[in-house]
């Protein structure tokens, strides 16, 4: 039977598939601010911001009041738990694409350092992993929500290529210093938007799963033989009476 | 909470009820929502259901009742003198806890209301039964058993049948005293999914001991408490940050 919590629970799924498209969105207008070193687009990624923000509280109060209401369970109660999470990795990373924005705004009056094309590869790959996390976790799909964890490892590895190649243009050239700097920076915050995207993926296959994978992706973080230092079970006679 | 007098469907003000010494229903306003579902919840002997009864007059039928205060439906004052209660039996009508068809076939209990109208012409009756009965999702189970005994039927088709029977006369308002008490889980459910479809053309007003049920499916919960109106408003605002420290309590299972 189709339940009414279903189309709630749909309008929530429609709710962060816009946050995240906003978000992505923010991010490829961030880096072509940098790419072509134009600060045109500042002010649509600020108001942009403000959207994400709205739609993060609102996303909020729709998840407690489903909580609240419907008293979901199993599945339906994993998939709440992990939007409200989901809400808060893609407001952060809204917020890294702001950073972003702000960098490039400066750098775009400064003559160019170069490196901007690979910067553009890592936040496609970065905006792949947003997208895809997001569609693991509105579609509960475990298997895509895998796929995204080693492309983590490939942005790491990328942003520490670049990071010492810049590292030693600042050597080389101290004039460079300033932009260097800035340049590193935004590897940093590209990075930072692959590890939201990966708290997303590590969200869907909870839900899917009923599992958490964070910290190693495979083992519980927790010393063998102490897997669980809290017990929820009455103790007797504290029951309701 | 402040509403757009359009939206009002039943206005109640200064609403007190006495049974000889006993003060049930103190002071009580409140306004129903056209095409909403209001629940009235609390715990027992709390005045829910003297309240939702107090809506159709059938408190009317209890000796040593006092009533004053308002009740109006469509501004209409329902407690006037020369009021017809009858007719205002039909325009608001009632779901009660245990599925009361009468002893006939489905047909028959679906089409009483217009039988009693005199209705003779067969294919109104006809187009009526249909209509009740998709109303009530009974149609495509019943339509090649219309003259099945309504009592032979499970609980849950019991119930929907009393709420099919209710349409044929197109009420303005339905009352619901805990429709679902006497269901299962899932029967409730289908009870539930029922009345959510059911306020696209319908007022609702249910009162319920089962909390989650108001949660679940009513836009406007109100919580009473020995008579009185403790606190009213838009059930996902009540469900998550109530005013009132009782219905703090009460919600979050402390208190009832």
């Amino acid at each position: 039977m189709e339940r009414h919590f279903d189309e709630q629970l749909a309008e929530l799924t429609l709710r962060l598939t816009k946050m995240s498209a906003l978000a992505e969105s923010m991010i490829g207008a961030s880096i072509r601010m940098l790419v072509n070193r134009d600060a045109s687009a500042a002010g649509a990624v600020m108001s942009q911001e403000e959207e994400v923000n709205r739609m993060q509280v609102e996303i909020d109060e729709m998840c407690l009041a489903l909580i609240a209401l419907h008293q979901p369970a199993a599945r339906d109660l994993r998939f709440l738990i992990g939007a409200v999470k989901t809400n808060a990795e893609l407001e952060r990373l809204a917020d890294q694409a702001v950073n972003i924005c702000n960098k490039a705004r400066r750098l775009a009056e400064e003559p160019p350092l170069g490196a901007c094309d690979e910067i553009a590869r890592m936040a496609e790959i970065a905006k792949s992993m947003l997208k895809d996390s997001l569609h693991a976790y509105v579609n509960i799909d475990k298997d895509r929500a895998r796929d995204i964890l080693p492309r983590d490892d490939e942005l790491d590895a990328l942003k520490a290529r670049l990071t010492s190649e810049l590292t030693e243009r600042m050597a080389a050239d101290p004039s460079s210093l300033r932009r260097a700097i800035n340049l590193i920076l935004v590897l940093r915050n590209i990075e930072r938007i692959g590890d939201h995207a990966t708290n997303i993926a590590e969200n869907a296959i909870f839900v899917a799963e009923g599992r958490d994978v964070r910290h190693g992706k495979t083992a519980d973080p927790r010393p063998r033989g102490q897997t669980k230092t809290w017990n929820l079970t009455p103790a007797n006679g504290t029951g309701a009476g | 909470m402040k509403h757009d007098q359009a939206d009002i469907r039943v206005a109640i003000s200064r609403l007190n009820l006495r049974y000889g010494a006993f003060h049930a229903l103190k002071n009580v306003d409140m306004a129903i929502l056209r095409r909403r579902i209001t629940a009235l919840i609390g715990p027992s002997g709390c005045g829910k259901s003297t309240l939702l009864r107090c809506l159709n007059r059938m408190n009317d039928l209890i000796p040593g009742v006092r009533i004053d205060g308002s009740v109006t439906i469509d501004g209409a004052d329902i407690y006037a003198p020369g009021t017809d209660v009858c007719a205002l039996r039909r325009k608001v009508g009632m779901v009660f806890q245990r599925p009361n068809p009468f002893p006939l076939s489905v047909r028959e209990n679906v089409l009483f209301g217009l039988r009693v109208d005199g209705v003779k012409d067969r294919r109104r009756l006809e187009e009526a039964l249909e209509r009740s009965l998709r109303a009530a999702w009974l149609w495509d189970n019943l339509k090649d058993r219309l003259d099945t005994p309504a009592l032979s039927m499970p609980l849950d088709q019991q119930q929907r049948l009393c709420i099919a029977r209710l349409v044929t006369v197109e009420p303005e308002v339905i009352l619901m005293d805990e429709p679902c008490s006497a269901l299962d889980p899932i029967a409730t459910a289908k009870v539930e999914e029922l009345m959510l479809d059911l306020k696209k053309s319908y007022t609702i007003a249910i009162v319920t001991h089962n909390m989650q049920q108001a949660a679940r499916i009513s836009d406007v919960s109100g919580y009473m408490l020995l008579g009185e109106m403790v606190e009213i408003g838009p059930t996902a605002r009540v469900f998550t940050s109530p005013e009132d420290k009782r219905t703090q309590d009460y919600i979050s299972g402390r208190y009832g």
